[in-house]
């Protein structure tokens, strides 16, 4: 087959994704986007321009390799594309999928300028999900360094760490405080986003073939301080997240039925609520849910209520009574909303209701201490704040109730302060985040370094991994100067 | 790992099992607690470290069978594992020589005061140990409490043991009859019952800490489900306590938050009793009784 050119290359239009229909998926956990068949890789690959100076890898926070993956991709070469794709991250399966490419790779590539940009994360997706099935590029260590590290937590940015210290000869032992490794992949985001089976394939793969130990339900600050840590290893990456859920300081917050985002989604996810009583943990949602937020994990929630919501139909009797009803409840506009595009756009095709410009000022109860109702008031939008986003001013005598049986607050979180116990010159923000340099993600404790939302506040998955793997090479550094060390 | 070495039947609801968990024996003290799973479909359940060992790098476990997971666990046998055991949790107890100190327990709130009561010992102070249960049956390591205390009164609610009484009479009796004596009173057992004993020990004005059993999920801070109001604001039982300022709680909403999930604790009872009653048909040899096994 001939080459196309490069026009023939842009009068191709950018491949859709199949998914399950809106109207069948908000019934069921499953996967909503299926992923690429073999036709539509092929076609999107070719579109494909191989800029001499590709923008896209500057967009990505990990630097993927992207022309080359995309080229050996549409050459037929699939274990070379993951080759390609490996040289910078070991986790494609995940981030294909949960990535905000558009505004990232996607966003800086030049077909975007006129048209529809190359669907970058949808081919990682198909690459990554290629070699979980294949294995044909395993990860192979590099010989012994004689170092220990001790990584501090299994998300993002402890795994992406691990497996770039482990690649370069380094003992590597992960503590994680839950019973599974995978952190906010497996406690926060939803089945029918990640599925838990390609995460805990992408973990088991990097650990057996890097010899990575993973040691799960140490509580890292109770079961071994940070300095006990560094008393056995030689050096010690904290990667534990940002855990501590935000509540609003409004009255009834106590009441029954109000909970974190955090408690839902791991009921839901770690716990597999959903499949209650299979599983142990219950998960309670009502029939009139409202989440308050509007970021991803926001959605997450609304969308996981309407499933939960649509299972519980299915299984009780109560056909007579009136359908069940899931919420945003947001204090700014459509405009601002924080959740990626797509999660927004698929939360709503599934029924999922806005209430824009509306903010809870209280809570109320029924007298079993039962969540009833909201009070409510309308906002409008004044000027920017801090955030540079029209700040939401209430408007007087807008009060309302609106009936409601189960509370979500999915307002953000905050870096868990267990870890820090006892962590002498250690230091930290007024926020609670770890103080660690952006570029090396060195802390203020000597042998201590730190990456992801312990030091940024929650954010993406994708900025985690990038900070994950930064101080992985400059652990790297640290641990192969000699000079540091009595060799022999 | 986490394999069940010995295990007793404490009372026809009550087991005692020690559990192989290193990590957690060599940093567990008085006052922490531990996440247990059964299994891989289990669920994450808290349970007060009631006795560690560091050298044998074990821990001891005692809890009453009043939901799907207790019963579950009741079943294990010597041999068997534990899906998962993480800790050790919360804060530990404040242990300092207070002078005379009351350590009051119900049924299986026993076994999490041994180690406090003991501890309060070794620190120098008078301990003064008030035990009670609904029944005789109820009722569990006399003995150890006796062995660690300089008082100690039994009492049961049907009389059925020792004296006819809640644990709130004869600790109402000893704060009249000591008057400013008491330095301090630690109180655990069920939620109703610390409540009574904080409002016993209120008027007296006698610092009283209780820990806490709610609901939770994670046990690191991460879910809130555990948290509970207090007159300074919420708390979570997890990362704050569990140990609170009994004085400062406030039990009524502590007391509906217990029962939120209380139809599906039920239903997941049902759907155990129905799994065992199926899988009895099938197979003898896992037909072990649900509140049975050895001594």
């Amino acid at each position: 087959m001939t080459p196309l050119t490069q026009k023939e290359r842009m009068a191709i239009s950018r491949q859709g994704m199949p998914v399950q229909a809106p109207e069948v998926r908000a019934g069921n956990f499953e996967e909503v986007a299926l992923g690429f068949t073999p036709e539509l890789a092929q076609l999107e690959s070719e579109r494909c321009l191989q800029c001499a100076k590709p923008r896209c890898v500057d967009g990505c926070p990990v630097g993927v390799q992207i022309p080359q993956f995309i080229k050996a991709l549409r050459d037929g070469d699939l274990p070379g594309s993951v080759q390609a794709m490996k040289a910078k991250n070991n986790l494609p399966a995940i981030c294909g999928r949960v990535c905000p490419q558009e505004s990232q790779c996607e966003a800086a590539c030049v077909l975007g300028k006129k048209g529809q940009p190359v669907a970058i994360g949808r081919l990682e997706r198909y690459v990554g999900d290629f070699e979980l099935l294949e294995h044909t590029c395993p990860p192979v260590a590099a010989p012994s360094s004689g170092r220990k590290v001790a990584v501090v937590g299994s998300g993002p940015a402890g795994l992406t760490c691990a497996v770039d210290l482990a690649l370069l000869g380094h003992k590597v032992t992960i503590f994680e405080s839950l019973h599974v490794p995978g952190g906010v992949l497996v406690y926060g985001i939803p089945e029918f986003r990640l599925p838990k089976s390609i995460i805990h394939d992408e973990i088991r793969v990097a650990a057996d073939c890097l010899g990575i130990e993973v040691r799960t339900d140490h509580v890292i600050g109770n079961t071994y301080t940070l300095d006990e840590l560094l008393d056995e290893y030689d050096a010690v990456f904290l990667g534990t997240g940002a855990g501590l859920p935000s509540f609003m300081r409004i009255p009834g917050i106590n009441l029954n039925g109000v909970m974190s985002a955090n408690e839902f989604l791991t009921r839901v996810n770690l716990m597999k609520g959903y499949r209650f009583p299979e599983y142990d943990t219950p998960v309670k949602v009502g029939k009139r849910v409202a989440v308050i937020g509007a970021g991803n994990v926001a959605m997450d929630a609304a969308r996981s209520s309407l499933r939960l919501q649509t299972l519980h139909s299915l299984h009780s009797h109560d056909n007579g009574s009136s359908p069940s009803e899931a919420h945003i409840v947001y204090r700014r506009s459509r405009d601002e909303v924080p959740a990626r595009e797509e999660e927004f756009h698929h939360a709503v095709e599934e029924g999922v209701i806005c209430d824009f410009l509306t903010n809870p000022v209280a809570i109320l109860g029924d007298e079993n201490g039962r969540v009833r109702a909201m009070r409510c008031i309308r906002m409008q939008l004044g000027e920017p704040d801090a955030s540079g986003r029209r700040s939401p001013i209430p408007i007087e005598g807008s009060e309302f109730e609106m009936p409601v049986d189960t509370v979500v607050m999915a307002l953000g979180t905050s870096p868990n302060p267990i870890v820090f116990n006892n962590a002498v010159g250690l230091e930290r923000t007024k926020h609670g985040t770890t103080v660690a340099d952006p570029d090396t993600g060195r802390t203020t404790k000597p042998g201590v370094w730190a990456g992801g939302d312990v030091v940024t506040g929650a954010a993406t998955v994708i900025s985690a991994m990038g900070a994950g793997k930064r101080a992985a090479a400059d652990m790297h550094r640290f641990l192969s100067d000699d000079s540091l060390w009595n060799i022999g | 790992m986490y394999t069940i070495l010995e295990k007793q039947v404490l009372s026809d609801v009550t087991k005692l099992m020690v559990v192989e968990a290193p990590h957690v024996a060599r940093k567990a003290q008085p006052g922490q607690f531990v996440i247990v799973i059964c299994d891989a479909q289990g669920e994450r359940v808290p349970l007060t470290i009631a006795d560690y060992d560091r050298q044998a790098g074990t821990i001891t476990l005692i809890f009453q069978e009043v939901g799907k997971s207790t019963l579950q666990m009741g079943t294990m046998l010597p041999g068997q594992s534990f899906y998962s055991v993480a800790g050790p949790l919360g804060h530990p107890t404040e242990i300092e020589n207070y002078g005379t100190v009351a350590c009051v327990a119900g049924g299986v709130g026993i076994a999490p005061v041994f180690p406090i009561a003991r501890s309060l010992k070794e620190a120098g102070n008078h301990v003064i140990s008030i035990i009670g249960a609904r029944n005789k049956s109820l009722l569990f390591w006399e003995d150890r409490m006796r062995a660690v205390s300089d008082e100690l009164v039994v009492c049961t609610d049907d009389g059925s043991y020792g004296r006819k009484a809640l644990v709130t009479e004869p600790l109402k009796e000893l704060l009249t009859e000591r008057v400013g004596q008491i330095a301090k009173v630690w109180a655990i057992g069920p939620t109703i019952m610390m409540k009574f004993v904080a409002s016993t020990t209120q008027p007296f004005n006698v610092a009283t800490i209780v820990s806490l059993n709610t609901i939770m999920i994670d046990g690191t801070g991460m879910c809130g489900g555990c948290r509970v109001a207090m007159t300074d604001g919420a708390k979570f039982v997890c990362v704050d306590g569990p140990e609170f300022d009994g004085h400062k709680v406030d039990w009524s909403n502590l007391l509906s938050r217990v029962q939120f999930y209380r139809d599906e604790e039920q239903a997941a009872v049902r759907h155990w009793d129905e799994q065992r009653e199926s899988a009895a048909h099938v197979c003898n040899l896992e037909g072990v009784p649900a509140a049975g096994g050895p001594a």
